[in-house]
Parts: C-alpha cells; structure tokens; sequence
C-alpha cells in the first residue's frame, strides 16, 4: 500500500529524517509515536504528497506519490491535519462536501450520493448537528470532528491522521478511534497516525513505530515493542507498563520523573543529531 | 468496546435506520433545491434591475431625451421596427450614452470579479484589483503604451489590454515576490506590498507624463479613471478580456472554495494548488487589465461588491462570482450616472472619485458590522 525506500525528509537545509524504509500492506493500523519535534508530522506530510522527499522513493498503492495527479492521490489517501483554521463561513455540510471534490466531475452538480456520503460522514463523527452551522461558529473540537467527516467523505483507501485527536475530550477520541477501528476491519482502510496519547495508540494500533533522532528506531507489533525499556529509550523516561485484564492490551503509567533522570541530553545525541 | 455500539449500528446495520437515512437524505436534497430556487430568484431580480437600471441611465444626460424617442432609437438599432428617428437623438442615446452605461456595466462586473477572486486566492479580506497593486500596474502598462505612441491592432485586439495585461501581471509578480517571507505569501505584507508597488508605479506614470506633454491628459485619465469619451470600440477591446476572465474563475469556483481553506487543506482534497492558483491569478489580471484598459483605475468596486454579497449570499464562489459580477455592473452604472451629473456646472467628475467616496464609507460600514459577527 505504502512503501518507503531510503526516505530523507527535510525543509531547506535543515534534514529532519533520514534513512526511512518501511512498508505498509492494506489494512493496516499503525501509529507513529516519538518526542515532540521528532518528525511525525514531517513524515505524515511527505506521505501525503505535501513535502517532496529530498532522497529516497514513496510509493503508494505501486505509483511514484509524486506522480499521482492530485485528485487521484486525494480519492485513495485522506488526511486529518492537527488542526484547521477555517476563516471562511462555509456551513458545516459544505466542508465536508469538499471532501467529495476529488469524486465530482468537474462541471457537474452534486449527486445524491456524494450528499449521502457527506451525510453519513457527519453521522460517524458526530457532527450531524452541526451541518448548518457556519464552521467558524463551531469549537475547536467540533471543528476538527467536522474535518475528519470531511476526510471519511473522501471514501478513501488510506486516512493519515496527523495528532488529529489531541483537542478532543476522552470521550470523542475513543469515538474517533472506534469508527477508525472499524472502518479498518470492516473495510480495511489503511490507518496511519501521529500521536501523543500513548495509551490510545496501544489501545487501538496494532503497529507501532517509533521515531527518535531523525530515524526510525523501532518498528514492529503493538505487543512486542509497547514495552518499557523501547519507551524509556524513546521518551527519555521510565514507565510501567501493565496489561489490561480484561481487554488484554498493554497501558503504560506515567512514574514522577526522579532527580537527575530529567537532563538527558549527553545520553541521546547519536549521529543524525545533525539534523 | 460497548459504549459505541448504538454509533455502530446506526451507521451499518442498514434495514433499522434505512428509513431515517433516506429522509434525512431527501430533506438535504430539498434544501439544496431551495437553495437553487432562491439563487435563481435572486439572479432573476439583478437581472431585471440591470435592464432597468441601463433604459434609466441612458435616459439620463444633459439633453433632454424623451422616453420615447429614446426607444425608437433602440428599437430600430435592434432592428425591431424601422421608425425615421432624429439623427442626433440617435448618435447620443445609441453611440454615447447606452455605449457607455454598456461599459460601465462590464467594467464593474469585471472589477467585481477579479475582487471575489483575489480576496479568495490570497485569503485577504482587504485584497482588490486596486489595493493589490494591479490596476495601477494596468495602468502604467497603458501609460507606456500611450508614451511610446504605439498603435494599431494585432489581430484584431487593440494593443492597449494587451499592455495593460503585461502591467497588471508584472505587477502582481512584484507584489508577490515582495511580500513573500521563506516559501509563504504573507498576508499582512500583501496589501503592504500591494501599496509600495501600486505607489511606486503612481510615480512613475507622473515622471511619464511630465517627460511626454502631449499625452497628459491622456495619462491622466488613466489614473484617475473615467469613462468620459469612451464608446462601443472599448466595448469591443473589453469583451474578450471580461469573458475569458470570468469564465476561468467561473470554472474553478469549486477549487476557489477549497482554496479558502488554506493550501496544506487544499492539497489534502485533490486540488493542484499551483496551477489552478496560476488560472485564477490569470483571470482576475485579464479581467482587471480589461477594465483598466478601457476606464483607468477605478477603486473600491472590487472590495466593497464581493463583501456585500458575501453577506448577502455567503461564501460559496461559484454564486458569489455571479452575484458580484451583476452587482458590480449595477454599481459602476449608477456611479457614472452620478459622475455625469452630480456637478451643476455640467463638468463630469471621474468615476473613480465617487466609487471612493461613496466606498470608502460603505467599507468602513461593512468592516464594522463584520467584526461585531466575527466573520472576516
């Protein structure tokens, strides 16, 4: 589905990834974790076709991404951003009728299935309410529930979710995940995101990649890499990790930080560091 | 995980909530359709105002034309009915009053336009033909023209929208580069840039003509923008830039909306940002050199029109572009009615002068009220 051969990200001269291989298959659920400013973002942005990669190959579903013509690229792969100001009154249905755009003919008027998928989009995320309220009259939260109908209204193969969830209250980041949940079994949409939130990726990814130092250092199965010495490596601090008894999915707990564990500096600075 | 069950379900499991969906689903469409129906009533009345407001407008001038005469004259130039009318009754009502309201109307409609379309590229509420720097690179385009005392056609198309063109895109390129900051068009910088190059430019068409003498008055025109002695061939050397301008931005209405929604968004959805960018960067100059070509710098239409049918008819640019266009002409024509005769003197003033002074308060206005809804 997604496949990335000696990937190298960066914005002008400054490299921020390096030296990424990894292959997605169909179907599959995977976060991608790791410190603030490590990359995240940067890898979800060159996945969508945003930033060309400075070396290195993306292919999805077997094409060159950057060859793609756009609308093409938008009908397999949708993107949540982290957040989207909109400043326009657009009405609720209205944004996320543009997720149709990449369906529609060019001229044509809009059928009633593309209404029916906007519909249903707004129903999944809750937002159903909301379709004619004007998008900047709405909170933050519902905002980007709005957004993510927009992406699902795109009906595509592949949803990169870039900390999509972070501004939602508990409640409705377990929504959002359970409709991605099951949206992947049930259609298996290839799911890819970003997070913070270590306990919903392990609740729900099944994949999880952890990004540290301008590179992938771990990269595998939820329940072989969710575990406290992969996580303290990465987050430069020590966790518990314990397994859920009923739901048998591991859950890590946040230990106070102890005196002189909080200057990491001189431990993790390897050769990427450049970046 | 139960919680979500009753989420599930409503989605998938299809005979329960079958019924409900397709309600749900007529409902929408029927919105929809009133939506159309209203638009359609809307463009109806515009239409009808604007054919009335063009027979009112050419009735209106210095000599005395009475109403009847003045169909005669249209009558017979459509060739509905052959009645022997007065020779001069017919070159004013024909060749210089309705030539001119014709003008006025497509100059407005123009400039409207090219206002939806730079406020909604360059996510600038203040962006405008004028405040951009576009109209007086325009300008200066035909300034140098004029200098230069180049003339005749090229294949069929007067050369002076064709300067004008290549001041009104080398313009823009200027303010683009001005006000960008590492990779990004900054908005704050825009209309800044938009001032120095408009000013900078200014300047240069003063220095034109005071190095050129002859063609002072000629020159000045264009600045200050007028419609005084201008007739049917303008008409003609507007009509293609107007119609290829405003269908470029008609056909990209859709991808005008998504762009309201910033670039990153935008590429998400589908959108080949640069080069629908570029069409529309395209259209709005054609539709702006046009209009300066053929009527100097005219301000204020293209900002205070596109944001009064926002408020009237919300964001969607495909209406918008339609609206602004009829409410643009029927602005330009009452203006120049009142630019014709406004002073006792029997003097004309430039049409620029009262768009700025009828605009600037109307923007003031608008500026106001938008902020107490908290709309841009």
């Amino acid at each position: 589905m997604i496949r990335a051969e000696s990937l190298e990200l960066g914005y002008g001269d400054r490299l921020v990834l390096a030296g990424l291989d990894f292959h997605v298959a169909a179907g599959e659920f995977v976060g991608i974790l790791g410190p603030n400013g490590c990359g995240k973002s940067t890898l979800l942005h060159a996945l969508s076709g945003l930033l060309p990669p400075r070396g290195g190959s993306i292919t999805v579903m077997d094409q060159a991404l950057g060859a793609l013509p756009s609308r093409l690229r938008a009908q397999t792969l949708a993107v949540v951003p982290q957040s989207s100001e909109v400043r326009f009154p657009f009405s609720c249905l209205e944004i996320v009728l543009m997720g149709r755009y990449p369906h529609r003919r060019r001229l044509g008027s809009l059928t009633a299935e593309d209404l029916l998928w906007a519909l249903r989009s707004m129903r999944r995320t809750t937002t159903e309410h909301l379709r004619d309220r004007p998008v900047t009259q709405v909170s933050g939260g519902e905002c980007q529930r709005v957004v993510m109908a927009r992406a699902l209204a795109q009906d595509p193969r592949i949803l990169l979710l870039d900390e999509a969830t972070s501004s939602l209250d508990v409640r409705k980041k377990l929504e959002i995940f359970e409709i991605l949940k099951h949206l992947n079994q049930a259609r298996s949409l290839t799911v890819l995101c970003a997070m913070h939130d270590l306990n919903l990726a392990a609740l729900y990814c099944r994949r999880l990649m952890f990004i540290k130092d301008g590179r992938i250092i771990r990269d595998g199965p939820t329940e072989a890499v969710f575990t406290p010495e992969i996580l303290a490596a990465v987050y430069d601090t020590a966790m518990e990790v314990r397994w859920h008894p009923l739901y048998h999915r591991p859950y890590a707990v946040m230990l106070p930080l102890t005196p002189g564990a909080a200057a990491p500096e001189e431990t993790a600075t390897p050769e990427v560091a450049r970046a | 995980m139960p919680m979500t069950c009753e989420l599930m379900q409503s989605n998938d499991n299809a005979s329960a909530s079958q019924v409900d969906r397709t309600s749900e689903l007529t409902e929408a469409l029927e919105r929809r359709r009133a939506e159309v129906r209203r638009f359609a009533a809307a463009l109806l009345a515009l239409g009808l105002a604007l054919f009335l407001s063009v027979g009112l407008a050419t009735g209106i001038g210095r000599m005395e034309v009475g109403w009847s005469a003045m169909a005669a004259v249209l009558l017979n130039k459509l060739g509905l009915a052959a009645a022997p009318v007065d020779r001069t009754t017919e070159v004013v009502i024909w060749g210089i009053r309705l030539s001119r309201v014709v003008l006025s109307a497509l100059v407005g409609a123009s400039l409207a336009t090219a206002g939806v379309v730079f406020q909604g590229l360059l996510l600038n509420p203040l962006a405008d033909p004028f405040t951009i720097g576009v109209s007086t690179g325009a300008a200066f385009g035909v300034a140098l023209l004029v200098m230069l005392g180049v003339g005749g056609s090229f294949l069929g198309l007067s050369p002076l929208p064709l300067a004008a063109l290549v001041g009104a895109l080398g313009a823009m390129a200027a303010v683009l580069v001005l006000s960008r900051d590492a990779g990004r068009i900054r908005k704050e910088s825009l209309i800044l840039a938009g001032i120095v190059v408009s000013t900078f430019l200014s300047a240069l068409i003063s220095l034109i003509k005071s190095l050129d003498e002859e063609s002072l008055s000629a020159i000045v025109f264009w600045i200050m923008g007028s419609f005084s002695g201008r007739g049917w061939i303008h008409v003609g050397f507007l009509l293609p830039y107007a119609a290829a301008g405003f269908l470029l931005a008609i056909y990209h209405g859709r991808e005008l909306d998504i762009l309201a929604l910033g670039e990153e968004q935008s590429h998400f959805l589908g959108v080949a940002v640069n080069q629908v960018r570029l069409k529309l960067l395209l259209g709005a100059s054609l539709l702006t050199a046009g209009a300066v070509a053929v009527s100097g710098v005219i301000g204020f239409v293209g900002l205070v029109v596109p944001h009064l049918c926002r408020l009237l008819a919300g964001p969607s640019h495909g209406r918008l572009l339609v609206l602004s266009a009829f409410t643009g002409a029927l602005t330009l024509i009452w203006a120049d009615v009142l630019a014709r005769v406004i002073l006792a003197s029997g003097q004309e003033l430039p049409v620029g002068v009262v768009t700025a002074l009828l605009g600037g308060p109307f923007f003031f206005y608008l500026l106001k009220t938008r902020q107490a809804r908290g709309m841009w």
